[in-house]
């Protein structure tokens, strides 16, 4: 029924982390979803989130390492290394991992984030014991040769030229880090950057996987239609054995005050239709003026999330000036977060001729602040998706996982709807007026190449 | 014996430990897809619907289809399914386009449109305590749609620019491409989100002649999960779906064999990486083989991890990044269809292994073991698809489409199980036809010839 269905072929997904309002937490009524959370002697932090709807469950483990802890001048080792983890043990050969999985049924995959790295098997529940055979065996038990690394970084090229050098926006994206965090890594790629891809050699990747790889620098989250205490048993059977190492702190440069904004102009032939996208440094849960993390998410509701949100009704649907336009943020990121606003002009229009009215918008709401009504609104909505979010093992278990990986706790997820409930118009105000500042911007403009133009 | 076959995976052979083992025997044993317990629920008024109850979460999830989709569009009018999709929930009865939508973010209720090849789309999620109100707000958009100016011309916009991006992007190009070659005198060879001109030339009365025309309970098939019984489900199916009109006309589209004849079609634009589909000659669905044919793609590059062609193209030699393929049948031909990316140097090696994969799977078919492999694969992976109420609702209108019975996720295993490795030797001889195999390539591939 569907068009072209199936083209899944996304094996190993690396997480744009900013690109992504990482959908919202957790219930209004927390005994919906209640999650067990205990430690074995080893470090290794557990969360089992029970869910007894279908004979499946979703095992996931999630390392407290992403692309902002490599070395510099190394970047993209912490998503190569994520591939290398197919790659085989002393154990099981390369590939073999894959071929157990999908003989007994199962789905995997795998992720990397500039914060964490993760890896999950969605299985029938009887299998849970098998795939944490393999996710144990593969924690400390990799076995890496130039024979498996060589081709998987030709893969990775490719994925590379895929996901970034394919399209205009990609390419630009990458820019827009680059150019919005002077001195903090989250201004790398997090696949890397092509050149330094070619050059990592056997012993850094060696190097990477000691240093960060060990139960006490990772979480294990399992849901679905198990038993806590059979998860503890079976979770000590085979992740118990795993010794515990001397992880180092993750300690990344850290951002300086900026003292201006700046603007990134791309022009290519591939581009019909310029768009405009500018991103403000933002606090997040743990960095940055953090006490505004729950408001932000509020503000971006009502600016900018949605068909009735501020900019899409006044500016696409009351004066038809814009295709589309709208705000993203998230409170995720270990480190200072951005709060993105961007727009397309309708038509003809170019973005000279719309960006007044834009601006206007945000100087509005810094003025005027926002209505009681529409924080209700907003509030309303977000708590609800709460309820939604339990509609899907994945979804569940993602978000406890990228809370505990990036150092927070099962307490913010379950705190999380009271959170949002807590937030009044005031703080709404004041986490808007505290982001708008013009020296901690990033503008990204794509316009068509000036021959198309004309 | 053919050689290749072990040489190609000697890695998974025998050193699975004991815990595998058994595993493995006890596999066929379990039916992880018993749980949904599917009832065909008549309305007072005679509709039909198949529903999964499932209370333990206040969330009702429906989802819908009515046949035609965009090949029903007419000539010169391509896209208009889709406009109609993008547009039938800003405004209908007597609220307006920016009233519709503020009710379903104020009631957190998703309701969301699409026109496929052979089917136009709609679900709808919403909370038990917004359920009278979701279901008069589904029936507005069915039955009244407003089709207003304002919308109509601020999606109408946001067309054109989707359309102009997917002109420049590889992967929507490579489909245009495709898809237009296998079919040049049939609607499957029509851009189903049309083209500047046709969306351009869409009036208001297009889109409702479209929604008066298609939108009729002689086409609509429909799938309900969560938060709700039996009983109560029926009277509301009369009150959302009775004021569809009854019949519809006959959707006159002849079946048609794809044009894939061997073929290389290069589209040249500016890319590090090109994108290539390959395809030939599929099987329909209700092809008694069909089950096997699902098997040899599972096996050819279907599956993600374990197919050939990912072993061979990315795994052995870093070729691509992805490589896949799909057994796609359609109401009116069908196609066995794949994709892969691949640097502009490497395109002609990459197509050369491809074709080669299919010729060894044509000539020497698959082993055992591979055949057993799949087969847990396939029937074990089912139950993973049907996580969530969105999924198996949308699940249970694919059966209905498919004109499958409804006991199917009961039954699916048993379908597999009866495929025996004669079939799939019979099946892989009679289908895989290399020598057909159409390439479509978008990039600047080198060493590689187009035929036309």
């Amino acid at each position: 029924m569907k068009w072209l269905a199936n083209f899944r072929a996304k094996p190993l997904i690396a997480v744009p982390l900013m690109a992504v309002t990482w959908a919202l937490p957790l219930t209004a009524e927390a005994q919906l979803f209640d999650a067990d959370y205990f430690t074995l002697p080893n470090g290794l932090e557990i969360v089992v989130i029970e869910n007894h709807r279908a004979p499946i469950v979703s095992h996931m483990i999630w390392y407290k390492v992403g692309a902002a802890d490599e070395p510099i001048g190394k970047s993209g080792i912490a998503h190569y290394f994520e591939h290398l983890m197919f790659m085989g043990t002393e154990k099981y050969a390369a590939g073999e991992f894959s071929d157990i999985v999908a003989r007994n049924g199962g789905r995997e995959n795998a992720f990397t984030s500039q914060d964490y790295t993760g890896y999950f098997q969605n299985i029938a529940a009887d299998r849970l014991e098998l795939v944490m055979e393999l996710e144990a065996d593969r924690m400390r038990g990799l076995t890496l040769t130039p024979e498996v690394i060589e081709p998987e970084r030709l893969v990775i090229i490719e994925e590379r030229r895929q996901r970034i050098e394919s399209t205009p926006s990609g390419l630009l994206g990458e820019q827009m880090s680059a150019a919005a965090y002077t001195n903090h890594p989250y201004r790398l790629p997090i696949i890397g950057w092509a050149h330094e891809i070619l050059n990592l050699g056997l012993d850094d990747l060696q190097t990477f996987y000691d240093k960060w790889y060990a139960p006490n620098n990772a979480v294990l989250i399992v849901a679905g239609d198990v038993d806590a205490q059979e998860v503890h048993r079976l979770a000590t059977q085979y992740y118990g054995p795993v010794r515990s190492r001397d992880i180092p702190e993750r300690e990344r440069p850290i951002e300086p005050p900026h003292h201006a904004g700046s603007e990134i102009v791309m022009r290519d032939a591939r581009v019909t239709q310029p768009s405009w996208n500018r991103r403000y440094l933002a606090p997040s849960y743990t960095s940055g003026a953090s006490e505004h993390a729950y408001a932000l998410q509020v503000l971006a509701q009502i600016l900018g999330g949605g068909s009735t949100s501020r900019l899409y009704r006044n500016l696409v649907v009351q004066q038809g000036l814009m295709t589309n336009a709208g705000a993203r943020y998230s409170a995720g990121p270990m480190d200072l977060s951005g709060f993105s606003t961007f727009f397309q002009p309708a038509g003809d229009l170019s973005i000279e001729d719309v960006l007044p009215a834009f601006r206007a918008e945000i100087d509005l709401l810094l003025e005027k602040g926002v209505a009681l009504s529409e924080v209700t609104r907003a509030k309303q909505r977000m708590i609800d998706s709460a309820i939604y979010s339990q509609d899907s093992l994945q979804a569940a278990a993602r978000i406890f996982g990228t809370t505990l990986a990036s150092g927070r706790t099962v307490q913010d997820v379950q705190n999380w709807p009271e959170m949002i409930n807590a937030v009044t118009p005031r703080q709404v105000n004041e986490a808007a007026r505290a982001i708008f500042v013009e020296n901690n911007a990033t503008t990204g403009i794509l316009l068509p190449s000036v021959a198309e133009e004309n | 014996m053919d050689p290749t076959k072990t040489a190609r995976r000697p890695r998974i052979l025998g050193k699975a430990c004991g815990l595998f083992a058994a595993i493995l025997v006890s596999l066929a044993a379990t039916t992880p897809a018993s749980a949904v317990d599917v009832q065909r629920v008549i309305s007072p008024g005679g509709i039909e619907a198949w529903l999964v109850e499932d209370h333990s979460l206040p969330i009702i999830a429906l989802s819908l289809a009515f046949s035609g989709g965009a090949s029903v569009d007419p000539v010169g009018k391509a896209g208009l399914g889709e406009f109609v999709s993008s547009v039938i929930d800003e405004g209908a009865g007597d609220i307006n386009s920016l009233r519709f939508q503020q009710i379903l973010q104020d009631r957190s209720i998703t309701m969301h449109f699409d026109a496929f090849l052979d089917t136009f789309t709609g679900r709808v999620k919403t909370l038990t305590r917004n359920k009278d109100e979701t279901f008069d707000l589904l029936r507005l958009a069915l039955t009244e749609p407003r089709f207003d100016q304002e919308p109509v011309e601020r999606i109408r916009g946001q067309i054109l620019v989707g359309l102009s991006r997917r002109a420049n992007t590889p992967n929507d190009m490579v489909s245009a491409a495709f898809w237009q070659h296998a079919y040049p005198d049939h609607p499957y060879g029509r851009p189903r989100r049309g083209t500047a001109e046709s969306i351009s030339a869409i009036t208001q009365s297009d889109l409702r002649s479209y929604a008066e025309t298609w939108f009729a309970q002689d086409k609509l098939f429909l799938g309900v999960v969560g938060d709700i019984s039996a009983d109560e489900l029926g009277p509301l199916i009369d009150r959302t779906f009775g004021d569809l009109p009854a019949k519809s006309p006959p959707i006159d589209i002849s079946v048609e064999e794809p044009a894939t004849n061997g073929e290389v079609i290069i589209v040249e634009h500016p890319v590090p990486q090109s994108v290539a589909i390959f395809a030939q000659q599929g099987m329909e669905r209700e092809h008694p083989d069909f089950y096997t044919a699902y098997l040899l793609n599972h096996i050819l590059g279907g599956g993600s991890f374990t197919s050939r062609l990912y072993n061979e193209v990315r795994e052995e030699r870093g070729l691509a990044y992805s490589v896949s393929t799909s057994l796609t049948p359609l109401q009116h031909s069908a196609l066995w269809i794949g994709r892969v990316g691949t640097a502009n140097t490497d395109v002609a090696e990459s197509v050369e292994l491809i074709r080669k994969e299919w010729a060894d799977l044509r000539a020497n078919g698959v082993t055992e073991e591979e055949l057993e492999s799949t087969r847990t694969n396939v029937t074990g992976a089912y139950a993973l698809s049907l996580d969530s109420t969105t999924n198996i609702a949308r699940t249970l209108v694919g059966l209905q489409v498919a004109d499958l019975p409804i006991d199917y996720i009961d039954q699916r295993n048993a379908y597999f199980a009866a495929v025996t490795l004669e079939d799939m030797q019979r099946v892989a001889a009679e289908l895989l036809d290399p020598d057909s195999l159409t390439i479509v390539i978008v990039g600047q591939p080198e060493g590689i010839e187009a035929t036309r």
